[in-house]
């Protein structure tokens, strides 16, 4: 038998030599280009780096293509980040441009760094997920397909995140993303009580409920919903596939803005609902990447040099990026969950 | 040429940004399970709804989690997707690696799953889409013997993860990569047993920049900062300035306390002002740098929505030094999980249960004292509480 918890290979075996002998000595960096940059040590050595877009969801043929490319060019030396790009780490500069030839040449684009879009952070979705409201990798790909030029330019304001969570439990945790595209639910889910007293543990689904609408029904050995009570959170349908929240008619996408985590200037800020619905339209989704653009678009006119998306709207007030984004503000709009208080105004100061 | 089967993930393949739909049809002409994803995916773009039953208990000898099953309801139309389980391997730290491991990665998932995958999932583990339950031991084995492990699934520690810190950053204040290999490591058994309320999330990142999301998208946040002042080299700032750089426009007008002066020829900091938010720094990134009394700011409590809302962390410690073997870190760990173990509801995340008891049982659990860093204001409501010592 194999041995466990041996824990995760040891980072320091994956280093090139040129970071292991500047490890913790670097002292400054430089973008060069889009998707480049090289890093300066206090010794005067040289990292440069190629970020690489990758589609996510990839073959271990891909990644044997990417392997080749990084033996080739970069001793053998590659990373991921953490919104799933690949970066070439280069000690030899000469080998920048071959290694954009042939990445390019691959079909594989350079860019991702400073003001820029860089790729989406995205779940699932239908491709391997089992509570989607809608697909991840699709529309990521439709949306990157019509936002390419600010991948590989670096002509934003500041910096653009995009992150897409098919559904509610946001694994993609798109929470705090500038621009956040959220599947949703929109109708209280349907109960097989025949399965679910066979398959579910009522104690824990009627605890898994945040807003207590669902109760026992005893006569049935099952549950009930109390329907005006519910706002398709789908945790129920996560601890019990009897209570069914998929609903291909009424499942859709929600955008929301202006979030960011860096400590940067502002404070770390969640994304508010800016689209309560727009419809599932796979292959491409054209309602939401046209929204997604327009919104990308309406910023990248109208923010100072450096400003996030959020840090744009809070300045010049949500009520003039309702009217500039011309969207309508809707019930929807104003919160009704644990914390909504906390958003509503208490001044006379406000915006016409 | 046979008629495609899918018109709609066809569609896919068209436009600059790579296509996942083209690396599954690679992976399709060996791997009858990549074919069958293919057919099912195309179903679901026709029909609007996903088809991945509710995973059952699938795992391999000695480990809770790490396994997620996964079964489609459409088994009699894609038999080779019948079980179609994710494998999650612990990445190595910031995500760096050789090609050789990453091709060992590949030479075993090629025998054993559909050869897809994820690099990475969000929580940062290696994603290895789809095998079938009687490979998981077999390749579990193999993926050991080449020095890989599980990551974390299920009501346990999650793959703790980190940015790519002092080997590629000079804003990094702490050696995230060591910190985050060295909690991995010593907390093995909370990462593969699950025996929690739900998840727990660590996330490391080297500075406030937080690339790796760990204020949002952890339950405890260590980030990076220090406390004495930013380091300015005079010379260089004037340099950027000299070369044409707005230092008036994009750096003193974008400080959020307004600790940053510029009077033409020096840049002036007035230190205790300065809350080291990293716009000046991240600007010019020639001529300031971090102070040099680093350490790590943690924060607690961080998750998305689901179930009482979605929560960013919450400061509990303004400023701890981060030295291996990171012996404070761990006993604040270790107090938290047992509050937390013993507290917590099914299903309730570390932040939710802080929201239902109160901090001030959280802080006095794990030995923290109550000070203005931890709020951004104190309470204007006069309904606190006495604990019993407090009063007669």
């Amino acid at each position: 038998m194999a041995k466990t918890d041996i824990g995760p290979p040891y980072y320091g075996d994956m280093l090139p030599p040129i970071i292991k002998e500047n490890y913790g000595k670097w002292k400054y960096h430089e973008i060069l280009k889009p998707g480049v940059l090289v890093h300066v040590s206090e010794s005067g050595a040289e990292l440069y780096t190629v970020r690489v877009g990758s589609p996510r969801l990839i073959s271990i043929y891909f990644i044997r293509d990417i392997c080749e490319i990084a033996d080739k060019y970069c001793d053998g030396y590659l990373r991921f980040t953490s919104r799933n790009n690949i970066e070439f780490l280069l000690s030899n500069k000469d080998n920048i441009e071959p290694l954009i030839a042939e990445v390019k040449a691959k079909g594989l684009p350079v860019g991702g760094t400073g003001n820029s879009i860089t790729n989406m952070v995205h779940t699932q979705g239908w491709v391997h997920c089992h509570t989607p409201a809608t697909d991840a990798s699709g529309i990521v790909k439709a949306v990157m397909d019509e936002l390419f030029e600010y991948f590989e330019t670096m002509k934003l304001p500041a910096k653009m995140r995009i992150s897409l969570a098919c559904c509610l439990n946001m694994c993609g945790a798109v929470h705090c993303s500038d621009i956040a595209i959220l599947g949703i639910h929109r109708k209280a889910p349907v109960i097989n009580h025949e399965n679910l007293k066979n398959f579910c543990e009522i104690p824990t689904v009627i605890a898994s409920c945040p807003t207590a609408a669902i109760r026992p029904n005893p006569k049935l050995k099952s549950v009930e919903i109390k329907e005006e009570r519910c706002m398709y959170c789908g945790n129920c349908y996560t601890m019990c596939p009897s209570i069914q929240i998929i609903d291909p008619e009424n499942d859709a996408i929600s955008i929301w803005v202006g979030g960011k985590v860096s400590n940067a200037r502002s404070t770390p800020m969640f994304s508010r609902l800016a689209i309560p619905y727009l419809p599932n339209n796979p292959p491409r989704w054209p309602e939401v990447v046209d929204a997604v653009k327009k919104l990308v678009e309406l910023w990248a006119a109208n923010a100072k040099q450096g400003e996030r998306m959020g840090e744009w709207i809070e300045r010049i007030g949500w009520e003039k990026f309702f009217q500039l984004a011309e969207l309508p503000f809707t019930d929807k709009h104003i919160d009704d969950f644990t914390y909504a208080v906390t958003t509503f105004r208490s001044t006379t100061q406000f915006k016409w | 040429m046979a008629e495609s089967k899918t018109p709609l993930l066809d569609q896919l393949e068209t436009g600059p940004w790579p296509s996942f739909v083209t690396e599954i049809k690679r992976m399709a002409p060996t791997k009858p399970t990549a074919q069958d994803l293919l057919g099912q995916l195309e179903v679901s773009y026709e029909e609007k709804k996903g088809h991945w039953k509710h995973g059952g208990i699938v795992g391999v000898m000695g480990y809770g989690g790490g396994v997620i099953g996964r079964y489609t309801d459409l088994p009699e139309q894609f038999p080779n997707v019948a079980e179609f389980h994710t494998v999650r391997l612990n990445q190595p730290s910031g995500w760096f690696y050789t090609t050789e491991a990453l091709r060992t990665v590949c030479d075993i998932w090629e025998k054993y799953g559909s050869g897809l995958t994820n690099l990475h999932g969000s929580t940062g583990d290696i994603v290895l889409l789809g095998t079938k339950t009687e490979y998981l031991q077999t390749l579990f084995d193999e993926y050991s013997d080449k020095g890989f492990d599980l990551g974390g699934s299920g009501s346990d520690l999650r793959t703790p993860s980190c940015c790519c810190g002092m080997a590629r950053c000079e804003f990094a204040c702490i050696d995230a990569m060591d910190i985050c290999h060295n909690l991995t490591n010593e907390y093995q058994d909370e990462l593969h047993r699950p025996m929690w309320p739900y998840k727990f999330k660590i996330k490391i990142a080297g500075c406030p920049n937080d690339c790796v999301a760990s204020i949002a998208r952890s339950d405890f946040s260590i980030q990076g900062t220090w406390r004495d002042e930013l380091r300015i080299d005079q010379e260089a700032v004037r340099e950027y300035v000299n070369n044409g750089f707005d230092i008036q426009e994009l750096v003193i007008d974008r400080c959020p306390t307004g600790c940053l002066e510029w009077d033409g020829n020096e840049l002036k900091l007035d230190a205790p002002e300065c809350v080291r938010c990293m716009h000046c720094i991240n600007k010019m990134p020639k001529a300031l740098r971090p102070g040099l009394d680093k350490g790590a700011t943690i924060l607690i409590g961080g998750k998305a929505t689901i179930l009482q809302s979605a929560f960013l962390g919450w400061v509990i410690v303004p400023f701890m030094k981060m030295e291996a073997p990171y012996q404070e870190v761990k006993d604040l760990l270790e107090k938290i999980w047992e509050w937390w173990d013993e507290e917590g509801k099914v299903r309730e995340r570390v932040g939710e249960t802080i929201c239902r008891l109160g901090m001030r049982h959280f802080l006095r659990a794990v030995d923290l004292e109550p000070i203005p860093q931890m709020v951004y204001r104190p309470r204007a409501n006069p309904y606190f509480f006495w604990w019993p010592e407090e009063v007669k």
